[in-house]
């Protein structure tokens, strides 16, 4: 056991004197999270913290009931974390707020929206619908697209409820229970605006993603996502780096050293594999002290940290082992490492939610340690505990095993020294 | 004395390719025995087997006692290697490369420490071991080389063509150590292709050739076996050109083998006496002028050439 100790933390060692590989290890997925908080917003506004209080500005113009309904909705209970709305009559202010970076956006009502859509009695029903005007900040560009979806889906929401209005009331009159200038016509209407306007025995158009199992509420940060997303694709070339160092000993001499010395292949594979654990662990260590510290990131329960980060790297390093075994230089090992981790980053949620993607990629993607330990870091930040982690940590312990397994089958002493 | 290492008929395939063709000695305790042999002829393989680190396709050998094959890892407790290529990690000083790798050989504590002052002493680097290997030398590397492989004080010491391109001054440095290494009392196996080394440092030496160990004994035994031959070194001046020189000469009469080594023409014949004056006749007749001449008694080339029809270095 003691040689493995040292052939692991000589590894260590030596990845750490590498300017090169601490660039990778350390350097890029810091910056790369660094960038992502500023693309997503997250370091912009003195008061902002990720996607919340979003300041916003509406311009009611309308005054009408639809008009009056889209500025409750923003003055809602549901979105009083997510977003800080200002009421102003005046469009030039709105925009004004807007070009200083003081709103993420402004959404401005335009007058006769309300009627727009609900015609009043004696009203041309076939006028053209009015249209909200939306002025986003491109510094803002997460924030502005929350504003954004919000008036979309309010917009939808009437535009569904129009159409169904339209549709009724055309039903009505085709079996003659209803005649144009009928009174029942008119409270028909009337009723299928009002129930429109005031949104009720509706869902709420956006809800934040909260806690769960009466754990109380916590802001998700958009930080905890990113770090740990970056942190994992990075992992993976951590891992390779590592598992690639096999391939450098065998060439540069050091390998078939270690063989001739009293030291059997398995001290030696085991040394190298603890070494690239440690790695492993070290990396990741570094970036959650250094986006705790610096960008106030919550990574959530520590205990639960602790345990995903355990078990991501191992099914980490297992896949820098199999790397290895079914690489014969280690140019070759390098070339399959920085694909598989770009690949891995992509299908695995570091860059994209994997929510998006199609319903067969979602099942491929859990072959990466990114999908599941995302997995794990969102239900942390969200609030999750380590009970909550079963799944995720289950997984990654069974694909390292897995992947330790067929690495070994592939490895043997005349296949590390003669091939 | 008592062999300490023993081989007997051990081969070395990949395929159809025999590598070492079923070769057969042995060393005793206390001798430099030298392998020498052209690139290729099979010497790193069969220090690749007996050192363990390949396992061979025939046969076996056995140091101290233990087989190479059937007892490995007590067979690595009793050698030491120093590869032909540099086997250190270039990012940790010389100190914590001595401490690494005799941590490998399980020395710990005040004994390794004492061990690595002893052979940062015996190296030459103690002033030097705290810096980083990648900023030295390569003779300082070398002798980093060198140095992992004494560390635990091994009864047999392989060293495979330890001076392959370093500078004359480490190679001499090099070549003292492992005499001074066999005056302690160290069994060494040398390999080289360089005639010389072999000559100077060897009790005996075995001449290795496509696999096969072609001829075995002391310098003078194995010189024996080629008869009486001469070496004549003809030194040319600078702008002159030394082909031109071994051509016109490989025609002459009593002219073995007229080969260009450096700006000098080296020539093996029966008696160089006699063909002297020939000699200096068609330089003067093809426009060279010889600067010096010098005269050597039979050696290893000669033995070689005797044995292969080929120079050492062809």
């Amino acid at each position: 056991m003691k040689k493995i100790i040292l052939i692991g933390f000589k590894d260590v060692l030596l990845v750490f004197r590498d300017p090169a590989a601490l660039v990778m290890m350390l350097l890029a997925p810091f910056l790369l999270t660094v960038g992502m908080g500023f693309v997503t917003g997250r370091f912009s506004g003195s008061t902002s913290s990720g996607l919340s209080e979003i300041p916003v500005v509406i311009v009611n113009l309308d005054g009408g009931e639809l008009g009056n309904s889209l500025v409750s909705v923003f003055q809602s209970a549901e979105l009083d974390e997510l977003l800080v709305p200002t009421v102003l009559s005046d469009t030039l202010s709105a925009r004004q707020l807007v070009d200083e970076d003081k709103a993420a956006a402004a959404v401005i009502v335009p007058a006769g929206f309300t009627a727009s859509i609900i015609p009043a009695a004696g009203q041309d029903p076939g006028s053209e619908v009015m249209k909200i005007n939306l002025y986003l900040n491109p510094g803002r560009p997460t924030s502005a697209a929350v504003v954004q979806s919000i008036v979309d889906e309010f917009v939808g929401r009437v535009e569904l409820g129009r159409v169904g209005g339209e549709v009724a009331i055309l039903q009505l009159m085709k079996n003659g229970l209803i005649g144009q200038d009928s009174a029942a016509l008119r409270a028909a209407g009337e009723l299928a605006g009002k129930d429109l306007a005031s949104g009720e025995n509706s869902q709420p158009l956006i809800t934040l993603n909260k806690t769960s199992q009466g754990k109380g509420t916590v802001d998700f940060d958009i930080l905890a996502y990113m770090a740990p997303g970056m942190a994992l694709m990075f992992l993976m070339y951590t891992v390779s780096y590592g598992g690639r160092s096999i391939l450098v000993e065998r060439s540069l001499g050091t390998l078939p050293r270690l063989l001739v010395s009293p030291t059997s292949t398995t001290q030696v594979l085991g040394g190298k594999v603890l070494g690239i654990y440690l790695t492993g662990l070290a990396q990741i260590a570094i970036l959650i002290a250094a986006s705790t510290t610096l960008f106030q990131v919550r990574w959530g329960d520590p205990l639960g940290t602790i345990v995903l980060v355990l078990a991501a790297v191992f099914g980490a390093t297992g896949w820098g082992m199999l790397l290895t075994a079914v690489s014969r230089t280690s140019g070759q090992a390098a070339n399959v490492g920085t694909t598989v981790m770009l690949i891995f980053g992509i299908l695995g949620g570091s860059f994209i939610d994997t929510s998006n993607l199609p319903v067969w990629l979602q099942w491929v993607s859990k072959i990466t340690p990114n999908a599941w330990g995302l997995d794990g870091f969102s239900t942390l930040a969200t609030g999750g505990s380590l009970a909550d982690l079963g799944a995720p940590v289950l997984a990654l312990l069974v694909m390292g095993a897995a992947l330790f397994g067929a690495a070994v089958l592939l490895f043997n002493r005349s296949s590390i020294v003669e091939r | 004395m008592a062999a300490i290492l023993e081989v007997k008929q051990l081969k070395k395939n990949y395929g159809d390719f025999q590598a070492v063709k079923g070769i057969s000695f042995s060393i005793e305790q206390g001798e430099i025995f030298s392998l020498l042999g052209p690139n290729g002829a099979g010497k790193t393989t069969t220090i690749s087997m007996l050192s363990t680190l390949y396992t061979p396709s025939g046969g076996d050998a056995s140091i101290a006692g233990h087989s190479v094959t059937k007892d490995p890892m007590a067979v690595r407790q009793l050698i030491g290697v120093v590869p032909q290529d540099l086997a250190l990690y270039e990012e940790l000083t010389a100190r914590e490369n001595l401490s690494f790798w005799g941590q490998m050989y399980g020395l710990s504590g005040q004994a390794l420490k004492n061990r690595i002052s002893e052979v940062l002493d015996q190296i030459g680097l103690t002033d030097k071991a705290n810096q980083r290997v990648k900023t030295y030398s390569g003779g300082m590397k070398r002798r980093v080389n060198i140095g992992v492989g004494l560390l635990h004080k091994p009864r047999l010491l392989f060293m495979d063509e330890p001076t392959v391109g370093i500078d004359p001054q480490s190679r001499r440095a090099i070549l003292d150590t492992v005499k001074s290494l066999n005056q302690q009392g160290m069994t060494v196996l040398y390999t080289t292709h360089y005639m010389e080394e072999a000559q100077e440092l060897s009790n005996r030496v075995g001449i290795m050739d496509h696999g096969d160990l072609i001829a075995l004994g002391t310098q003078a035994e194995l010189t024996r076996q080629v008869g009486q031959t001469d070496t004549l070194l003809l030194q040319v001046g600078e702008d002159q050109d030394p082909e031109t020189l071994a051509k016109a000469l490989r025609s002459l009469p009593g002219v073995r083998l007229a080969e260009v080594s450096g700006s000098a023409v080296s020539i093996v014949t029966p008696s160089a006496e006699e063909i002297l004056a020939a000699v200096v006749a068609r330089s003067a007749e093809v426009g060279i002028k010889i600067r010096s001449l010098e005269i050597h008694e039979p050696n290893l080339e000669a033995v070689f050439l005797h044995l292969t029809g080929r120079a050492l270095r062809d």
